[in-house]
């Protein structure tokens, strides 16, 4: 009986802690959806549920070029991010002889622990000098911004490649190689589908990473390359935007669809 | 001797490599360093050039450190940038405004994160995949746009001062927002999932029968607690702490929309330095002493990192 009591005890705060702590998380955003289908000028006043502010959204040429922009940044720069994420992961899981290895995990890592703003500061004044001596790149833009993010991404691409990479049984590849597979067929025909979807959720990181940066994008844009970060920073920086709730609403939307989608994706891969 | 040895094993290190270079795939193998090398570690060594710089007039607005003149090779180099920034309270006091924040919300997400990331971990596989995913979803959602919630619901207009008022609590809506509390609640709203995912990962390896053998043995659940549980997360508590700590030192968004004038932060100083008065010495030198203050914290995240990601090689 007394165990019994225990154990409800036990349930109820858990429920109560789960409850609590995901109502924290949600509560905000799910205000800012609400919010976002109110017929008002004043956001926070109540007036009536219309679909204004996403009529008016579609019709914003400058947030609707800023988000072609990052789109585009975003993914470059998480498939580039991804193919030298997975290079890293292999020089550091698979090449056990690879001379001052405690450096080169040094040097994989480091990016992780930069503030933005000192990473965005080095970068722009770097992109200044190198223009100033071998005049690449000619002016600050797309590539600037491209560069940096591919940057600080390949760092977190890394940390998902090789921990895979180090998890799993490295005696698949010896044994094709005992029975005489060529090493490039061994990737494409063993570890690259092994590996396939931490690839995947390191692209998905890298590109949340690189529509998500407001600070490094900042230092280093130019004319003719503002992201949607900075767009949707001026808009809000001194007051509230009600376009800007229809935009969170929206990418609210989608990171629900690409999560559910990744949900079943993982199911059906587990139970293969 | 010393001398002979280094240079024995500068010898030897070549050969390494010159042995390991013929075997293996060079440019696959080192791309990715040298454009990290390339792009980040050269830009930190120009930064710190730069703040040890001579300011001028003009553009760029520096001396430059190392100059050929009729008089012959001459190196320009001052301290007096970082002399200005330390012999002033205005810098020293953003500094400590910056790290007692990312200490106040490292502690905060500590505790909030903890027993969440506990009783997600200990849940039954098909609710625990859900709760996942339903954690990850917040840390996809633009970061951004977290903060810009956050200074929706605080407005006077905002839904908790209307519920207040409602309730009877207050009759007058309060300012919430442009003030230190407003930063230290976005940091821990925004930052929640980075302490939250770590701590995860190790709780969720955790075996939960050493819960009830520690029972079985008579131990309080306190006890049960700091000897059992406590230790053996310790890995996702230090990795969880630094991925808050070390960020929000540097953390410039969320004063920018949530804070006031009442304290300043160093990220804010950084960028004004730079944006504002454009003085790119000073800026530099500011970010040095950044990493300077931070080298503390990377140098324990870097040696967590290396030994248990690779522990087993």
């Amino acid at each position: 009986m007394q165990n019994t009591i225990l154990r409800m005890n036990k349930l109820f705060f858990k429920i109560f802690t789960l409850t609590i702590g995901f109502s924290f998380l949600y509560f905000p955003i799910l205000t800012l959806i609400a919010y976002s289908f109110n017929d008002n000028k004043r956001v926070m006043v109540w007036k009536g549920f219309s679909f204004r502010w996403y009529k008016e959204l579609f019709q914003n040429e400058q947030i609707l070029e800023a988000f072609y922009t990052s789109i585009k940044i975003a993914s470059l720069s998480a498939t580039f991010a991804t193919i030298m994420g997975v290079m890293i992961g292999f020089s550091l899981t698979r090449i056990s002889k690879i001379p001052a290895r405690p450096f080169f995990i040094f040097l994989s890592s480091s990016p992780l622990v930069m503030p933005e703003i000192i990473l965005g500061l080095s970068l722009l004044l770097f992109f200044i000098s190198s223009n100033h001596i071998i005049g690449f790149p000619s002016s600050k833009g797309q590539l600037t911004v491209l560069i940096s993010h591919i940057t600080f991404s390949v760092a977190f691409v890394a940390v998902i490649i090789q921990s895979r990479l180090s998890s799993y049984d490295k005696n698949i590849e010896e044994a094709a190689q005992d029975l005489g597979t060529i090493p490039n067929m061994i990737f494409w025909k063993i570890t690259a589908p092994v590996i396939l979807p931490s690839i995947i959720s390191g692209w998905l990181l890298a590109f949340t990473l690189s529509l998500d940066d407001l600070v490094v994008a900042s230092f280093t844009t130019g004319p003719g390359a503002n992201t949607l970060p900075i767009v949707v920073f001026s808009k809000v920086r001194l007051g509230l935007s009600p376009e800007v709730n229809a935009l969170s609403a929206i990418i609210m939307l989608i990171v629900v669809l690409a999560a559910i989608s990744v949900y079943f994706i993982n199911r059906s891969h587990i139970k293969k | 001797m010393i001398k002979l040895n280094s240079n024995l094993m500068i010898h030897q290190y070549f050969c390494l490599m010159i042995r390991y270079l013929k075997k293996q795939n060079f440019w696959f193998v080192f791309t990715p360093y040298f454009w990290l090398v390339l792009f980040f570690f050269i830009p930190l060594a120009l930064i710190f050039k730069i703040s040890i710089s001579v300011s001028e007039w003009g553009m760029p607005p520096y001396r430059d450190l190392f100059s050929l003149s009729e008089e012959g090779f001459k190196i320009d180099s001052t301290l007096s940038n970082y002399l200005f920034i330390f012999s002033d309270p205005f810098y020293i006091r953003s500094y400590l405004n910056s790290l007692s924040l990312a200490f106040t919300s490292t502690i905060l997400c500590l505790v909030i994160g903890y027993p969440i990331a506990f009783y997600v971990a200990k849940s039954h596989a098909n609710i625990r995949i859900i709760l996942l995913v339903l954690l990850i979803i917040p840390f996809w959602t633009s970061f951004l746009l977290r903060v810009y919630a956050w200074k929706v619901l605080l407005q006077g207009s905002g839904i908790i001062n209307s519920i207040l008022i409602h309730l009877g609590f207050i009759t007058e809506p309060i300012s919430m927002l442009h003030n230190h509390y407003a930063v230290i609640l976005g940091v821990v709203y925004t930052y929640l999932p980075f302490m939250i995912l770590p701590l995860y990962g190790y709780l969720v390896k955790f075996d939960l029968n050493l819960i009830d053998a520690a029972n079985d043995l008579g131990a309080k659940p306190v006890n049960t607690f700091l000897k059992v549980i406590l230790p053996l997360s310790l890995p996702g508590i230090i990795a969880g702490s630094m991925l808050v700590f070390i960020p929000v030192v540097g953390e410039f968004v969320i004063p920018e929309m949530l804070g006031g004038s009442d304290k300043l932060y160093f990220g804010k100083i950084i960028w004004d330095e730079f944006f504002v008065n454009r003085d790119w010495p000073v800026a530099s030198a500011l970010a040095m002493s950044g990493i300077v203050i931070l080298v503390f914290p990377i140098v324990i995240f870097q040696l967590m990192y290396a030994k248990y990601n690779f522990k087993n090689e």
